[in-house]
């Protein structure tokens, strides 16, 4: 058990800070959270200047592009970057957090070459096709069909609740290859060019207000062969491969923002008086502890990755972290009182689109089931 | 950084599983509930082993090891259910030469304290000093306790008879700390043990021709416990790394509730069985309900936490 960080370790951490003491006043204003085509802009540049300065892909190996770090390096990234206020990875989370991982992990060597660079620069932006309309928690029921001629898949359906659609550029797609094949047996992984010729994106708004997801349409959409990752219909595995990354560290970052934001939120009940009851300071104390905790449980994590899979040690991650999220944002308005009620508010946004993490990724209770069987060896339900 | 174990202190806690489970297994457990006294033949092995003495140096009889290795040892008594004044005696060690020592908390009301009667010492704390006094000292009148396992006393003696008393060379809230990280460590060890007796209970037990641990809503009572408890565990973890006092707070409040919300829920599990006095499940639930009220309680570690805040 050593949290202590090595001298290189704190060498990385200090010249990280600098450089973000450098760069961070130089970047534009953010652009307004409807604006797509500016987000997309503005997150690709950000992007770009992590690259250049030799901070892209911090743990991916070095032979993709990225710097081939340790877990401690990673955590200290995400750590300063967010402590610092900068940008969060935005258009660029698929690319970064579930199709790159996944293209590294189960990619040619020219497959790599041709798709992981694009996504280290910032200049291609990926999305990730698997839901459906008939197909969410029961991921391995999607029906989009891809019939294969020649060195080419003809792919016809729709795909739902696509995150960053309008603006990608790349999709990870699920299609079933084999309709006779049982459930995750029929599956197959490609990378759809989203300017594709049948390929028409509808955005869906959000509770929130803002298009952050899509659907899909594929009407015999042509994808060649050579863009499928690993063998046809062994799609399933991969994709496993991608949701352990997506449960692992992908909201590590958040975590430091979420104790940005409750030590915000501490500062705001101080001042109007909130905290003089000790209801709210408790709940605030409480939710210290549990993002303390969940900073605790991504070192744990990260430090046995080595040793297995994240994905399962990062189901009890997201179970906890999704919900926390909530009571955070609860509690915030809790302390803002009928203030609470101004979309204006940061917060409020926040707390709108928090609702969304019990559910995306794998509910909760999609999350406790795999817990319960693959954990702790429970046996499958009826 | 590496957070995981090293293989010395995976092997530790493996030695201490092991010690347990042959001295205080569970024939020994419900022997205790009935024997109501100290088993001093256990207690003159556990010291044997170094489970009082190990963070000393090693000239001083010690094995020089640190919060860590403790934490891991205590876990597991925790998870074995072990009786007796386990951290007050291994907070004495080396402050106080007796073979078993019980703690006196005067900040707390009413005033009531564990296993007076084992002990031959007492450590008293208050908000600014540690001092020692004889058990006798305090006039203990025994109140029955909740837990069948934890004898407990009715003290009486006014702060002017405190003032009186030898002050320990110690600083108070170290061991406050201290005391309340290993007590979170061994809620960590209740919760986890429960969480394993529930799982084994689900996957057994059949209703309705198939195992009751098919059924999501039990299934999903399992997912939880087991989240209580990784998150429990590291954070008590982390506080045995930091040594610091915000990290404890996080620890002792997490590993109080996964103590006690898993040996509820284990109770759950384990329906009309679980309500018995034969199962063990309610002196789980019990001992759980005990450690969440030393040292610090959900509410002062809230504050604790709430303090530390950004102004
Ligand atoms: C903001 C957001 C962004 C998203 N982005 C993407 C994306 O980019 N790409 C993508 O492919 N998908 C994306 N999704 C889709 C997401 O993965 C699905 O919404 C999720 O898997 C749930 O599927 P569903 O919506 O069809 O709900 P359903 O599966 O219909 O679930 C409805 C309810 O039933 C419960 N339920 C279902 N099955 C079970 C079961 N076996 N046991 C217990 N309870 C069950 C669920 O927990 C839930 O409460 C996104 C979703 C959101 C909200």
């Amino acid at each position: 058990m050593d949290l202590s960080r090595t001298p290189a370790e704190e060498a990385f951490r200090a010249e990280l800070r600098r450089w973000l003491a450098h760069v961070l006043p130089q970047l534009p204003p953010a652009p307004d959270p409807g604006d797509w085509p500016g987000r997309r802009a503005y997150d690709c540049a950000w992007q770009r200047m992590l690259h250049d300065a030799g901070y892209a892909g911090i743990h991916w190996p070095k032979e993709v592009g990225g710097r081939g770090a340790g877990p401690a390096e990673h955590l200290i990234h995400l750590e300063e970057t967010e402590k610092a206020g900068a940008p969060y990875v935005g258009a660029n989370f698929v690319g970064l957090l579930h199709a790159g991982p996944t293209i590294a992990a189960e990619g040619t060597a020219e497959q790599r070459r041709r798709w992981l660079p694009p996504i280290l620069r910032g200049e291609q932006v990926w999305c990730q096709g698997f839901s459906e309309p008939q197909a969410g928690s029961d991921l391995a029921s999607l029906r989009t069909r891809a019939v294969r001629e020649g060195d080419t898949y003809v792919v016809t359906g729709s795909k739902l609740w696509t995150s960053h659609a309008e603006v990608a550029d790349w999709c990870e797609l699920l299609v079933r290859t084999d309709p006779e094949a049982p459930g995750h047996r029929g599956i197959t992984w490609l990378a759809m060019p989203m300017d594709a010729p049948g390929v028409t994106v509808r955005p869906l708004r959000t509770l929130a207000g803002s298009t952050e997801f899509a659907q899909v349409f594929l009407d015999e959409v042509r994808v060649p062969v050579a863009n499928r990752l690993g063998a046809e219909n062994d799609g399933w595995r991969v994709t496993m491969v991608t949701l352990s990354f997506e449960r692992g560290t992908a909201f590590a970052g958040e975590v430091v923002a979420c104790r940005r934001t409750l030590g915000e939120v501490a500062a705001q009940a101080r001042s109007n008086g909130a905290w003089d009851d000790p209801v709210v300071r408790r709940r605030l104390g409480r939710l210290a502890a549990e993002f303390s905790a969940l900073w605790s449980l991504i070192a744990w994590n990260v430090s046995h990755a080595g040793d297995g899979s994240p994905g399962l040690g990062g189901s009890v991650f997201k179970l906890r972290y999704s919900h926390a999220r909530q009571e955070l944002f609860d509690a915030a308005a809790e302390v803002l009182g009928r203030g609470s009620l101004s979309a204006a508010h940061r917060w409020t946004h926040e707390r709108l689109s928090s609702l969304s993490y019990t559910i995306a990724a794998g509910t909760s209770q999609i999350q406790r089931n795999i817990v319960a069987e693959r954990l702790l060896g429970l046996p499958k339900g009826p | 950084m590496d957070f995981r174990l090293t293989e010395e202190q995976q092997a530790l806690r493996a030695g201490a599983r092991e010690l347990l489970a042959g001295r205080f297994g569970r024939e020994r457990l419900r022997a205790a509930v009935e024997a109501k006294d100290l088993d001093r033949g256990l207690w003159a092995e556990l010291a044997g082993a170094g489970m009082f003495s190990m963070r000393l140096a090693e000239p001083e009889g010690g094995a020089g090891l640190g919060l860590p290795e403790a934490v891991l040892v205590f876990e597991e008594a925790g998870r074995a259910l072990l009786p007796g004044p386990l951290v007050a005696t291994h907070l004495a060690a080396g402050l106080l030469d007796e073979a078993v020592v019980a703690v006196v908390d005067t900040t707390r009301r009413p005033l009531l304290a564990e296993h007076l009667a084992d002990a031959q010492a007492v450590l008293v704390l208050d908000g600014k000093r540690v001092r020692r006094a004889d058990p006798a000292a305090f006039d203990p009148v025994p109140e029955p306790c909740l837990d069948p396992l934890t004898p407990l006393y009715r003290v009486r003696g006014g702060p002017h008879t405190m003032e009186s008393l030898a002050v320990l060379d110690t600083d108070v809230r170290t061991l406050r700390r201290q005391g309340a990280l290993l007590t979170a460590a061994l809620q960590l060890g209740i919760a986890l043990r429960t969480l394993e007796s529930a799982v084994a209970h689900a996957r057994e037990r059949e209703q309705f021709g198939r195992p009751i641990g098919s059924f999501q809503a039990v299934k999903h009572l399992c997912a939880d416990m087991l989240g209580r408890a990784e998150v429990a565990r590291v954070a008590v973890y982390a506080a045995s790394v930091t040594g610091d006092a915000v990290d404890t707070a996080t620890a002792k409040l997490l590993a109080d509730e996964a103590a006690v919300r898993n040996a509820r829920d284990c109770l759950q599990v384990h329906g009309g069985t679980g309500f018995t006095w034969e199962a063990d499940v309610h002196l789980f639930l019990k001992r759980a309900w005990v450690h969440a009220t030393q040292y610090a309680d959900a509410a002062a570690n809230e504050e604790t936490l709430a303090a530390a805040l950004r102004r």
